[in-house]
């Protein structure tokens, strides 16, 4: 196997030194399409926002070659003032942050591509509409849009689906599947395991400690989900000091 | 009384009053963006929480300089305000307080310092002067000063404006590209302070945020565009500084709270006018079909 583009090793993260990811391995490899599942609590958001660096390691690490542009992220409950007076083309235009950055200008061709952007999720001619103006669904396709502007090798996405109509899911799971079909690496929670046996090829489940790691049928059997679930109910609130296995 | 009387002639009359009007304008071009960012990033009390702040230390510069020099409380406000403001968002990212909670503690304890100070060796007049501002009193050094201020206000602004819209707007998606967005966040407040240390002479520490709020919640209201919502702002401040110091001349009242009130009544009939205001609630137009 060639070397995963993105590998976990030993990584584990803590609240309040109580660990909420614990001694996970593995990695992912260039091109893959993974699904982050879990029961509520077990640590699927936590992974996801380690790997962008928004919280460090208490132990172990996560190696790439990435720099910060080649990574996309939508996080679960973006922290998004939707009442802002902004418009839905400006909004897109922020994913040619990469090319414009905070000075630079925006040309016709970073244009076209926002335009590009949002035709793909299905919202043409909402250009000039204010973001406030928009349903929750209509929205995420906006925030999608970004990401396709973006250009990301790597792309997270933490639970993209929550609140969202089943209309908008269908076409936003086709997004994904086009940016599998491209080869970028895309990485989801969620907590639908229907949709991720239908759409995606890999399966990482995680409860807490990780619960198995590869392709979904092997991954989302009764056994590991329901070790899962128990899992994810202990909680020890005296717990002692986890000794580094020999 | 002609128009020209009511209008013009107060200007045309009196250097005092033209160098008033000119200060009311500078003010309202860089006050009202300012306070369209702090009502969009939700500050609105923050700005108020500051503008006490600067107290201090523009109490401090009257002390050292011995007189109402601007040139001296301004630089002590600003001092003051900036590190009020710094503080306090040090003490809520490391202990359990919110921001608004250290930010109302921090402000509390700088306004009593503030007065202190004053009382110490002013008079009451001087101290009404700090509170309230003496707007007829503004001297050319003070006029060059805010005059610099709302020059320097709306290059920066125009220069940072994209980042500051997302800082405000999407904050986590400015860290997931490497935005540095904490940097424009200070930026910003630096802007605010020295808006307020421009407005302080003119509408004294506790009314500088006036022409800064009011214009801002009057353009919230009618627009539905940053761009346009500044303009409003703008526009509706130097209407409130006009319209006020007529009003102030005429009727012989303060002119400070002359203005503030002309910018609150401003506010009042937008709220009862604007699109989504109360006549549009009892007057209901019919819809659209799509």
């Amino acid at each position: 196997m060639t070397t995963p583009l993105l590998t976990l090793d030993n990584l584990t993260v803590t609240y309040d030194r109580h660990p909420a990811v614990h001694h996970v391995r593995g990695g992912f490899a260039r091109g893959s399409l993974t699904a982050v599942a879990g029961p509520n609590g077990g640590g699927k958001s936590t992974l996801i926002r380690a790997i962008m660096g928004e919280l460090r390691p208490a132990e172990g690490n996560i190696r790439h070659q990435l720099k910060r542009s080649e990574i996309g992220y939508l996080p679960q409950a973006a922290e998004i003032n939707r009442r802002f007076p902004i418009s839905v083309i400006d909004t897109v235009l922020l994913g040619s942050w990469k090319t414009t950055g905070a000075f630079g200008r925006i040309g016709r061709q970073d244009r076209q591509q926002a335009a590009d952007a949002l035709a793909a999720v299905g919202l043409f001619g909402f250009d000039a509409r204010p973001i406030g103006s928009l349903s929750a669904g209509q929205f995420q396709r906006v925030l999608f849009a970004r990401l396709l502007v973006q250009d990301a090798q790597v792309i997270l996405l933490d639970e993209p689906f929550t609140a969202i109509d089943a209309r908008t899911t269908e076409d936003l799971i086709g997004v994904i599947g086009r940016w599998h079909g491209e080869g970028r690496t895309v990485i989801a929670v969620l907590h639908d395991l229907d949709q991720v046996r239908r759409h995606f090829p890999q399966t990482l489940l995680i409860a807490r400690e990780l619960i198995g790691w590869g392709a979904t049928g092997t991954v989302l059997t009764d056994a590991n989900l329901s070790k899962a679930r128990m899992l994810s109910e202990r909680w020890d609130e005296d717990a002692a000091i986890c000794e580094p296995a020999a | 009384m002609t128009l020209y009387d009511i209008f013009l002639a107060p200007f045309s009359d009196f250097g005092f009053m033209r160098r008033a009007l000119v200060a009311c304008l500078c003010l309202a071009l860089g006050s009202g963006p300012i306070g369209v960012f702090l009502m969009l990033r939700r500050m609105s009390l923050m700005g108020d929480a500051m503008s006490h702040a600067v107290l201090p230390g523009a109490a401090i510069g009257y002390l050292i300089a011995g007189s109402l020099s601007l040139t001296a409380m301004g630089l002590g406000g600003l001092i003051a305000g900036l590190s009020v403001a710094l503080l306090s968002g040090v003490v809520s990212r490391t202990t359990v307080l919110a921001e608004d909670a250290s930010f109302a503690s921090f402000y509390l304890t700088s306004l009593a310092l503030g007065v202190l100070i004053v009382s110490l060796r002013g008079s009451n007049i001087d101290l009404l002067h700090v509170l309230f501002g003496t707007i007829l009193a503004i001297d050319d050094n003070a006029l060059t000063l805010i005059g610099a201020i709302t020059s320097v206000t709306l290059l920066v602004l125009a220069l940072i404006y994209r980042p500051l819209v997302v800082e405000c707007f999407d904050p986590g998606f400015l860290r997931a590209v490497g935005g540095r967005g904490p940097l424009y966040h200070i930026l910003f407040l630096v802007l605010v302070v020295l808006n307020m240390v421009a407005s302080f002479q003119a509408l004294g520490t506790l009314m500088a945020v006036g022409l800064m709020m009011l214009p801002a919640a009057i353009a919230q209201l009618w627009c539905r565009s940053l761009a346009a919502m500044m303009g409003v702002a703008a526009l509706s401040a130097a209407i409130s500084g006009y319209l006020g110091l007529i009003a102030s001349y005429h009727f012989e009242l303060a002119s400070g709270p002359t203005i503030i009130m002309t910018a609150a009544i401003l506010y009042g009939l937008s709220i009862l006018f604007c699109p989504s205001g109360f006549v549009r609630r009892v007057i209901r137009l019919p819809h659209l079909t799509g």
